[in-house]
Parts: structure tokens; C-alpha cells; sequence
């Protein structure tokens, strides 16, 4: 199996990848559009401020291939948030994959929300085998709402989209790379898909 | 619920853990990864890793260490001590490294926080302020509590906020190695200060003073290194203290 982790200069990409050797696979780095669309799964990683990210995004050109691959791909935390419509963090247009716009938490709760956090309401395969209510490693000052495309929710100030998935898109606000045994599950589900 | 997180921290000297540790299990005590899976395992929400080394070489064995840690365990850990630039930070991060904790090198260079904010995100900043009680007031410390500064906590921990940072790790050093608890009034009048999470750090003896950090001083994390090395807290038992208290803690 050949699993590409997209690499336009933001994200932790190092810890995915031991992540992915612990479930005994192999993935490389790329940003080179035929390797990336040869892949048979695809991870779009995330860290840091979304215009910039996305400003990194246009200038690999990436951001036309994301939205038209095929394959099971992979958003984690601003990853996710990328491929939603838009978000709040500065005023960034996204890849339109969610049709979700993404917002700030309100000063009523500390922001970033960062530590452990549950997920619930959890519909789809790439939570097989999760109970639901289990706990994952959040860090972050925005979030996707609940809504249709939803498959896990978490409460943090509101009920919001802790995963998201249309089709062959999928994306985790948490990091299941960060988040023990439980989230290593849950990146195994992905690669499984 | 977001959970309060209890966090392990490891003093680090050339790749090696210092200070005596108390494990009975461990094949070598000195080795960071091999306890550091083992909090892991017993439930450790994040660990801090704190290089004390002042050796030429020390930048090359903790990125071989950050390697090695980040290749092992699958829960977040931060690593602190002698970073100084964007530079430090960017190696440190490529290597698997969540987060960075930075202390003496904000306070030298305040812009350091806004520029690691705006080129890695907030989200791994962690600014740690060392400070005692100095005729009523919080003053932060630099070179492990020995030198004052002219900044008070409460001050230096707004700036540090609205430079970017995502984290504050508290220490009092009048608290600190007491184990008589947590500086709790400052913690909560900290908490109330500023909108981003804090970590208490310095004080803990038992379990209560875990209890008191988080229901008194409004914590959101607690850190703690010796009760934890000498086993004379288990991180297990910890949280299920911390649980019949009513507070929410990932088990």
C-alpha cells in the first residue's frame, strides 16, 4: 500500500509518520501531483495559522488537486479545517470539500481548547471498533460546527464536528497520531478503508 | 468534557535522565524513551521533556532523543531548555516535538513568542515563568529561579498571551520542592488573567495537592516530576483520586 503525506511546509508531519511505521506501513512525503494522485491513501496534515497554510497551499498548486482525488484522504486538525468552505482565521477561503464554515470559540472558554477531549455520535467506518465517548488529543482555536457531513461530535463551549466525511474525504479535528492506542486505532481504520 | 491533564516531567542531561528515579521495572533507569513509554502507558496525558545539559553537543543528542521519543510514544510531549530561535524550534519540530517551552529566552526576547507563534502556530508555544514571592509580589525569575527580573508574573503573563503564546507553565519557585502543594492562590488569580491554559508546576506531595490545583487554583494541568520518578504517586491511582473529586480526567 502506498500512503502519501502532502507536504506544502505546514504540519507535524514527523509524528504521523512514526505513527504510521507503529501500525507497521511505510508513507512518504510528497508534494508531486502524479505521486500524490497515485497513492492508494492520502494524508493532509496541519498545523499553525490557516491563511498562511492555505497561501502555501495555492502556491504548490495543490489546492486544485485535493479536491478532484479519488482515494481515501485524510485531513487532521487544520488539515481538516482546509477543506472546509472557508474559516474565520484569516477570513481564509478553503477547498470547499465540507460544506462547513469554520469559527472561533468564544473568550467564554479558554482558547486554544487543548488537552483531551471525548468524541461521540460517531458514524463511520473509520470508527470501527471506537466506543464511543473515548478521548482524543485536541489543539486548536476554531472548529467546524455540527452538521450534515458530521461523523463525531465533541463539546467544547458548543456541540461541534470533531470528524468530518463526504465520500472518499475524510477529517479529524483531533489527532489520532497524538492520541494513543485509541487514535492509532483510528489512523489504522483509515489506512483499512 | 476537556479534561485536566497530568503531566510527568523529565530532567534531561546529555540524552540522559537525571535525578534519582525509583522505577524497579526499568532495564535503565537513565533512559528517557524507555520511561517516558512508561508513563505513557500508565496514563500520562503529555510529557515535558527539560534539558539541563550545557554541552556543546546538546543540540544533537536531544534531537536524537526528541527522534526516538516521538518514534515511541503516541500521547503529545513538549520539550524545553536552551531554546533561544526559530531555529531551535524548527529542528526540534521537524523531529517529532509538539510543543517547545521557552522561559529565558522570552523574557531576554519577548519577540521570540510572536515570531514562533506566527511561523509554527500557537498551539506549540509554551512560555514557562519561573517566579517567588518578593514583599508581596509575584516576581518571574530566570536561571532555574536564581536571578530576579524587573517583571511581575501577572504582568509577564498577559504580554506573553497577547504575544501569541498557547500555553503558560507556572512555576513557584517558593512551592517548588516543598511538597507542601501548589502556589493555588496565584494559580487561580492566573487563570482568571489570562485566556489560555495553564500548567502548575512546583509543590506536589499527595494527591490532594493534585485535587486542590485544579478545584482551587482553576488549573488546567498539573506537572510534576520527583512524586512521579520516586513512585510515591502512581499516575493511575492519581486520576482515579481525581475522578471520585469530581474532576474529568481521561482514563
Amino acid at each position: 500500500m502506498k500512503i502519501v503525506i502532502i507536504n506544502y511546509g505546514a504540519g507535524n508531519i514527523q509524528s504521523i509518520m512514526f505513527a504510521i511505521e507503529r501500525l507497521g506501513f511505510k508513507a512518504v512525503l510528497s508534494n508531486n501531483p502524479d505521486e500524490i494522485k497515485a497513492a492508494d491513501k492520502v494524508i493532509f496534515p496541519g498545523v499553525g495559522e490557516a491563511s498562511s497554510a492555505m497561501k502555501m497551499l495555492l502556491e504548490s498548486g495543490l489546492d486544485s488537486l485535493i479536491p478532484t482525488l479519488t482515494q481515501p484522504v485524510l485531513g487532521i486538525c487544520l488539515g481538516m479545517q482546509l477543506m472546509c468552505n472557508a474559516s474565520e482565521e484569516g477570513n481564509t477561503k478553503g477547498l470547499g470539500i465540507f460544506d462547513v464554515d469554520v469559527i472561533k470559540f468564544t473568550p467564554k472558554v479558554k482558547v486554544p481548547q487543548m488537552g483531551w477531549n471525548q468524541i461521540y455520535n460517531l458514524k463511520s467506518p473509520l470508527f470501527d471498533g471506537i466506543a464511543e465517548n473515548e478521548y482524543m488529543y485536541l489543539v486548536h482555536s476554531f472548529y467546524a460546527p455540527d452538521c450534515a457531513e458530521s461523523i463525531a461530535t465533541t463539546n467544547y463551549e458548543v456541540e461541534y464536528a470533531s470528524a468530518l466525511q463526504k465520500d472518499n474525504f475524510y477529517g479529524t479535528q483531533f489527532h489520532p497520531e497524538k492520541s494513543g492506542d485509541v487514535g492509532e486505532k483510528i489512523l489504522g481504520n483509515f489506512l483499512k478503508l | 468534557m476537556l479534561t485536566k491533564r497530568i503531566i510527568p516531567c523529565l530532567d534531561i542531561k546529555n540524552g540522559r535522565t537525571v535525578k534519582g528515579i525509583n522505577f524497579v521495572d526499568l532495564r535503565d533507569a537513565g533512559d528517557p524513551v524507555e520511561l517516558a513509554k512508561i508513563y505513557s502507558d500508565e496514563g500520562a496525558d503529555e510529557l515535558v521533556f527539560l534539558d539541563i545539559s550545557a554541552t556543546e553537543e546538546r543540540r544533537k543528542t536531544l534531537v536524537d532523543l526528541v527522534r526516538k521519543v516521538a518514534s515511541t510514544i503516541n500521547i503529545p510531549f513538549t520539550v524545553g531548555g536552551g531554546i533561544s530561535s526559530v531555529e531551535d524550534v524548527e529542528i526540534l519540530l521537524q523531529n517529532g516535538a509538539d510543543k517547545v517551552s521557552i522561559n529565558s529566552s522570552a523574557v531576554k526576547n519577548p519577540k521570540l513568542i510572536n515570531d514562533l507563534a506566527q511561523k509554527f502556530g500557537s498551539q506549540c508555544v509554551v512560555v514557562a515563568i519561573d517566579a517567588k514571592q518578593i514583599d508581596g509580589q509575584w516576581i518571574v525569575h530566570l536561571v532555574g529561579g536564581k536571578v530576579p527580573t524587573e517583571l511581575t508574573l501577572f504582568d509577564w503573563a498577559k504580554e506573553v498571551e497577547e504575544r501569541g503564546a498557547g500555553e503558560i507553565l507556572f512555576t513557584s519557585m517558593d512551592n517548588d520542592g516543598t511538597k507542601n502543594g501548589f502556589a493555588n492562590e496565584a494559580l487561580a488569580k492566573l487563570s482568571s488573567l489570562v485566556n489560555i491554559p495553564i500548567i502548575a508546576s512546583g509543590g506536589a506531595g499527595n494527591i490532594q495537592h493534585f485535587v486542590d490545583s485544579f478545584t482551587v487554583g482553576k488549573a488546567d494541568a498539573a506537572l510534576a516530576a520527583s512524586v512521579f520518578h520516586f513512585k510515591e504517586i502512581e499516575i493511575k491511582e492519581l486520576k482515579i483520586e481525581l475522578k471520585n473529586n469530581n474532576i474529568e480526567v481521561r482514563i
